[in-house]
């Protein structure tokens, strides 16, 4: 009989045989989703029998859907603090720093004119500048969940990378918008 | 220790006989059918060589019908019964179709797709395009000698859900078991990748009779990805001859043409479009039935001015589907160019200018779609190809719900890879609540009323509960072939209700069936052999599937297992070779039970493996 180890409410850590860290090599990453999927896609099993299809296709969304969390640093700060059994709160938990708000304003207002005056160059500066801060951020996770293990402040770090995530998505609307 | 049998000869096909495949693309102008023949992709003619079947069916009063080149030519003669680009109105309402004035066709707005009234009596599209596939369907099997497994069949990448289903139903019409619904460009790529063996990123720019689609895929070590998508599903060479008959009515000062001048006009606008091609001006000379003559001549310079702006709404979508994927212009390696509509010169230099390089053209733009799906059909019919590779596609258009307000709540977002599932939950909003309605929709608008509605259901038996105390669970599933299902579950009390939605612009099992009937109520004992023939098939492919199966992995079960299988599967060749199709069924479904533990267990092995490659490429790292 084969190994019952295998199954699919294991942890998407496990199912890619990767650590359980912020920190991730996503070359390897890549490589091991490709070859999962080599094994599991519905294509490999269009000829076999049902149960076998229905199998590959409850594997393949699988692999798809972590692939898709672990991948994504929000994503996967997110999932890594449900996997301590952290809620990142981010519907409900509003109190954020004072500073951090202002700044996000800020922001807000520059992107508002950027697209009233169909600043295509003010529109790549704030962009830029959203990257960097979402990497700083990212670092700042990094340190929290792989070194200090300071989950909470942790969870703070995730709620302000939504927000930076939620600007990213403004400014690509945006560029849609300029570009119609 | 398993004891393999050996399976009497003549009970089960052969293990490694050839299964005919194809793959089919069902194009707005032209379709075509393609298979691998001795490992070469091959697209199939006709008796008369020709490759393109014109996808035109006429329908006469006698309840025969003509289809093709036949229809082709006296479109402007009987244009009201005469359907060409059926395409445009799969999975379409009425509303959703524009310019429906300048169509000669008599429309009937029923809910959901419209159809059409013609002399044969009321067609659906689905109909329409069933009795395309049902040609190329009997070119294929005349060709090969011998019935299909099944076809895959292109669409448009940025066809939605009711498109792809209305799509799939045809085929089901045609009596076509589809082993895969390919996106059109995915199928592009997949005839140029393997063909030059490329690896990088490329942009598939797809332009047919009457759709736009743009896909961006990066090949590596023979995986096909899909990074993003986009589209216009109303878009295409039609509306560039459109643009040419609207010309000529300003020209020749007409006005208020009647339904066989504006489908002469409209040939007429086409053959000069291909003229300049090639040629700098093109001479339109026409006699419409009042005996009046239009006699003009259109440069290609006019050509280009006039149809500047639909170039505009091909680069708008390319541009977006660049920024989904989170890629510059300049990483971009190569830019394939697909659909007959890609030869128009000014196309090729908007291309080549955004792309800043000159798009590949090296395989026939009319072709490549029908020979990347016979690649495919090949490979998923179990025929073994000699590199292996793999193909991972998305979904063109966000799917999400109708909350409050009427906005909607996207839940799986546009180009996530497929198969895909998410989940979420809902609760109550009064005590006692024991019904929720769930409203299905596809788009990118934040407006319920701008998206596509897909289905809507309710969902009842919710134990009466105080308001927001239900956990609603709300699963979305995408499977392969970019089809939706959508499941519910009341999760606090253990209560499952569970219901699976088929979209509401799908047909139902019975329509089809009642299709079935009208379209050939003389030929019903055809149908039924037809019927039973197919049941054989399948059933002989899978004690195939499992013999192979057995063969290979026999050993992860216990020979108490294999004793269970091997019952099913003597049963199941006991009634194959009976004359009735039920019993079979039964038996199919009875091996497919029995063999449930086998595959999970063959699963797990192959899991486990590709898990002990990450091992071995850990310490290659």
């Amino acid at each position: 009989m084969s190994s019952p180890a295998v199954d699919l409410q294991q942890d998407f850590f496990t199912v890619f045989n990767l650590p359980r860290s912020f920190q991730l090599d996503s070359a390897v990453l890549d490589q091991r989703y490709r070859e999962l999927q080599s094994q599991v896609h519905p294509d490999k099993f269009s000829h076999l029998s049902d149960a076998e299809k229905r199998l590959s296709m409850q594997w393949a969304t699988r692999v798809n859907e972590g692939y898709q969390t672990i991948r994504d640093p929000l994503k996967r700060g997110r999932y890594l603090l449900s996997l301590h059994g952290v809620d990142t709160q981010e519907e409900n938990n509003t109190a954020m720093p004072m500073d951090f708000l202002m700044q996000q304003m800020e922001w807000r207002e520059g992107l508002q004119d950027a697209i009233a005056a169909k600043d295509i160059d003010a529109l790549d500066a704030l962009a830029d500048t959203a990257r960097n801060e979402t990497r700083a951020l990212q670092q700042q996770l990094a340190e929290q969940l792989d070194t200090t293990h300071e989950f909470v402040n942790a969870a703070g770090t995730v709620r302000k990378l939504r927000f930076l995530e939620k600007l990213a998505e403004e400014i690509a609307d945006a560029y849609d918008e300029l570009d119609s | 220790m398993a004891l393999l049998q050996i399976s009497e000869p003549g009970l089960s096909a052969a293990p490694h006989q050839h299964r005919l495949a194809v793959g089919i693309d069902l194009g707005t102008t032209n379709s075509l059918v393609a298979t691998v023949r001795n490992g070469i992709s091959v697209v199939l003619n006709d008796d008369e060589g020709c490759a393109l079947l014109p996808s035109v069916v006429r329908y006469l009063a006698d309840g025969s019908m003509q289809i093709g080149m036949d229809a082709q030519a006296v479109q402007s003669e009987d244009p009201q019964n005469t359907i060409v680009s059926v395409k445009r109105f799969m999975g379409r309402g009425l509303k959703d179709v524009g310019d429906v004035v300048d169509l000669p066709y008599r429309f009937v707005d029923t809910p959901g797709m419209l159809q059409l009234r013609t002399a044969g009596g009321v067609k659906s599209p689905v109909e329409v395009s069933a009795e395309i596939l049902k040609v190329l369907r009997d070119r294929a099997e005349r060709s090969l000698g011998g019935e299909l497994v099944g076809a895959v069949i292109t669409v448009p990448a940025y066809f939605d859900d009711a498109q792809r289903q209305a799509t799939k139903d045809s085929a089901k019409l045609a009596g076509i078991n589809v082993l895969r619904l390919l996106n059109e460009p995915t199928a592009a790529a997949i005839a140029y990748g393997l063909d030059n063996a490329s690896e990088g990123v490329y942009a598939v720019y797809d332009l047919g009779g009457g759709t736009f689609d743009i896909s961006i895929l990066r090949l590596s070590k023979g995986v096909f990805e899909v990074l993003a998508t986009n589209g216009d599903s109303a878009l295409g060479g039609d509306d560039f001859d459109q643009r040419i008959y609207c010309w000529m009515l300003e020209q020749a000062g007409l006005s208020q043409l009647g339904i066989n001048d504006i489908r002469l006009l409209l040939t007429h606008a086409r053959t000069a479009k291909e003229q300049l091609t090639d040629n700098l001006q093109a001479q339109i000379t026409a006699v419409l039935s009042s005996g009046e003559l239009v006699d003009v001549t259109l440069t290609r310079d006019a050509f280009y001015d006039m149809t500047k702006n639909l170039l505009a709404r091909t680069m708008q979508p390319t541009r977006k589907a660049l920024r989904d994927a989170g890629l510059a212009v300049d990483e971009v390696q190569g830019v394939v160019m697909v659909g007959g509509s890609t030869r128009m010169p000014q196309v090729q230099r908007a291309v080549a200018e955004y792309f800043k390089q000159t798009p590949l053209t090296n395989l026939n733009p009319d072709k490549v779609v029908a020979l990347g799906a016979a690649i495919q059909a090949n490979v998923l019919a179990g025929n073994r190809s000699a590199d292996d590779w793999l193909l991972l596609d998305v979904i063109p258009l966000s799917l999400g719900i109708e909350t409050m307000g009427g906005l909607t709540e996207k839940i799986i977002p546009r180009n996530s890879t497929i198969p895909t599932a998410r989940a979420q939950e809902f609760t109550t909003y009064k005590d006692g609540q024991t019904a929720m309605s769930i409203h299905v929709m596809q788009g990118e608008r934040e407006l319920v009323s701008d998206c596509r509605s897909l289905a809507q259901f309710a969902l009842r038996g919710i134990p009466p509960m105080v308001a927001g105390a239900a956990r609603i669970r709300v699963t979305f599933q995408v499977d392969a072939d970019g089809l939706l299902s959508v499941s519910a579950r009341e999760m606090t009390t253990g209560h499952e209700s569970s219901i699976a939605v088929k979209p509401s612009y799908g047909l139902s099992d019975d329509e089809i069936t009642r299709m079935l009937q009208e379209s050939n109520q003389h030929a019903r004992d055809d149908m039924q052999a037809r019927a039973l023939r197919e049941q054989q098939v399948e059933a002989r492919q899978l004690l195939d599937a499992v013999e192979n199966a057995l063969e290979e992995d026999g050993d992860l079960i216990d020979a108490s297992g294999i004793e269970t299988i091997r019952a099913s599967m003597d049963a199941l060749k006991a009634v194959l070779e009976g004359g009735d199709q039920t019993p079979i069924k039964r038996a199919v479904e009875a091996l497919n039970q029995a063999t449930l533990p086998f595959a999970q267990a063959r699963m797990d092995k192959s899991v486990s493996s590709a898990l002990k490659g990450h091992k071995m490429s850990d310490l290659e790292n």
